[in-house]
């Protein structure tokens, strides 16, 4: 779960890094890694929804 | 009143609000050092999320991200993803770097290494390149200050002047209160920097273009070329921003501030809520690319890019909002200033100090000599910003080169048996060495390579390498951790 962000925003650079085409009004690279700010967060709410059902007993949280 | 003065007394009011909730904060409890450092260890998700992003969204963050999007273009974008990894990166190592927090007591991060490779000595020469790595840190906030309140005053009050006072006010909050006056105080900073950020980076584009895209449609128009790497840079392409993005996500949690502010936490699982909440947060920073590329068009010839910014709120706003503006500006400044005060005062006493010239010394003496060591400590960081000239993202980078060096040590502190104190040892010692001199001799990028990134490489290499040598003796990590 954790590489995807790191693959899409790093890694994946020289694919994305354009104007061409606009995405409501944003340079096209300023567009992909706003997007992927928001789907980082879902990646991680699903990691800590699996990190969570998969050792339920160390999480000792109140 | 003249723009000058309304400008400058919202600025006043809002600093002495903020240091007045610094002061109330906690004068309830009882300061001892753990309540001092870590908050009794006390602090729920809430609390952890604002002490947090009270220590990421700094000056970098309003003057020097906007002011990078104006001079630089393209490569400013490595901003947005490097904050963004460094929360992703922090959910799989901090809930476990909490739990031997919790069971050794540590503190701080030397006592961590203090912890796994039983070695005062390397603890405290992780002391040193903690509070080295701070210098430039500290010098960007105060330099900050400095920017703020003289565009703010329009050239009527002087930087040296704005630093001292501001240096001074942070000095006396965190003495009298520690950490939890720090959270408390980013309550107000982070609601300020919220709206200001927010009124700058879609005012401006819509007062002089009509809108963020037409913004954008124009810049591309006119200087395509700024908007993609290298943007106006000759050499900081895409090469330059993996390295770059790999070195300042991973670096991000070895700052000994961001690395002690895991064990204020309740709970290692509030460690993983905030890593799903805060990547969303690193938003702000895509409304200050708006207002500095925007500044691109409205402003063309500017000397210094990282006064773009406010001289453009200067310009759009009325000076009640450049007051704002300046209020949240001047508080992001004196909060991590704050926090990089206590770390590195906290560091000197506790793991540089008294283990090794006094060790009979009590845990009420280390909290004396530390508060002590934040007023030279502050005396001594205003003293360099007074001095000292450089963009304000070239300073975080130089510290973040330094302070990078650090993760071999933890990372193979936390997952690999074999690792040495010996290894960890000469890793920091090459990796700090390649760092700086790549960086004296003006030698970064290094084959479109970030320089620390290079570093870093090196240090892993030679960490490796030393540890197997010096393998001999009994394994160095904690035989209950794995």
């Amino acid at each position: 779960m954790g590489a995807i962000p790191f693959v899409a925003m790093c890694f994946s650079v020289a694919l994305w890094d354009r104007v061409e085409p606009m995405v409501f009004g944003l340079p096209f690279n300023l567009f992909w890694l706003i997007v992927w700010v928001v789907l980082t967060s879902c990646c991680m709410w699903v990691a800590y929804r699996l990190e969570s059902s998969g050792n339920r007993a160390p999480n000792r949280d109140p | 009143m003249t723009p000058a003065t309304t400008a400058l007394t919202v600025i006043v009011a809002i600093v002495t609000i903020g240091a007045a909730i610094g002061f109330l904060a906690g004068s309830r409890q009882r300061m001892d050092l753990e309540q001092w450092t870590v908050g009794g260890r006390g602090f729920g998700t809430a609390l952890v999320f604002l002490l947090m992003a009270g220590e990421v969204y700094t000056t970098f963050t309003f003057l020097g991200v906007s002011g990078w999007a104006y001079s630089r273009g393209g490569p400013v974008l490595y901003a947005l993803a490097y904050l963004t990894l460094a929360y992703v990166a922090s959910f799989f190592f901090l809930p476990q770097l909490w739990e031997i927090g919790r069971k050794y007591r540590i503190q701080t991060q030397a006592d961590f290494f203090n912890t796994i490779y039983r070695n005062p000595y390397l603890a405290g020469f992780v002391c040193i390149v903690g509070i080295l790595a701070f210098v430039p840190y500290i010098q960007l906030q105060l330099d900050g200050i400095g920017i703020i309140v003289s565009v703010a005053s329009f050239g009527h009050i002087g930087r040296v002047a704005a630093m001292t006072v501001a240096t001074v006010l942070v000095i006396a909050f965190v003495v009298a209160n520690g950490v939890r006056a720090i959270a408390w105080v980013s309550v107000l900073k982070d609601l300020l920097m919220l709206v200001a950020a927010i009124a700058i980076g879609v005012g401006i584009p819509l007062t002089y273009f009509g809108g963020i895209g037409a913004t954008f449609a124009a810049l591309a128009h006119a200087r395509p070329e700024h908007l993609v790497m290298p943007g106006s840079t000759a050499n900081l392409g895409h090469s330059w921003y993996i390295s770059t993005v790999l070195l300042t996500a991973c670096g991000f949690y070895m700052w000994p501030h961001t690395f002690g502010a895991t064990f204020t936490a309740r709970s290692a699982d509030i460690l993983r809520r905030n890593a799903v909440l805060m990547p969303i947060y690193s938003l702000t920073i895509a409304l200050m690319f708006f207002a500095g590329f925007a500044a691109v068009l409205i402003l063309p010839h500017l000397q210094n890019g990282d006064l773009a910014l406010l001289t453009v709120v200067r310009r759009t706003f009325p000076p009640w909002f450049l007051g704002v503006v300046g209020g949240a500006g001047a508080l992001t400044a004196m909060v991590p200033a704050a926090i990089l005060l206590l770390t590195a005062a906290t560091l000197f006493a506790k793991n540089l100090y008294r283990p090794l010239v006094a060790p009979a010394m009590s845990d009420d003496g280390v909290a004396r000599l530390a508060r002590a060591m934040v007023v030279l400590l502050g005396a001594a960081s205003l003293a360099l910003a007074i001095h000292g000239a450089s963009t304000l993202v070239s300073l975080l980078l130089a510290g973040y080169a330094m302070v990078a060096q650090c993760l071999p040590g933890v990372l193979l502190g936390l997952y690999w048996r074999q690792v040495t104190a010996i290894g960890v040892f000469s890793g920091i010692v090459v990796g700090v060495l390649t760092a700086a001199s790549l960086m004296f001799a003006h030698l970064d990028p290094i084959g479109g390579l970030n320089a620390g990134f290079v570093a870093l490489c090196s240090n892993f290499v030679v960490a490796v390498a030393a540890s197997l040598a010096t393998r001999a003796r009994p394994s160095a990590a904690l035989p209950e951790l794995n």
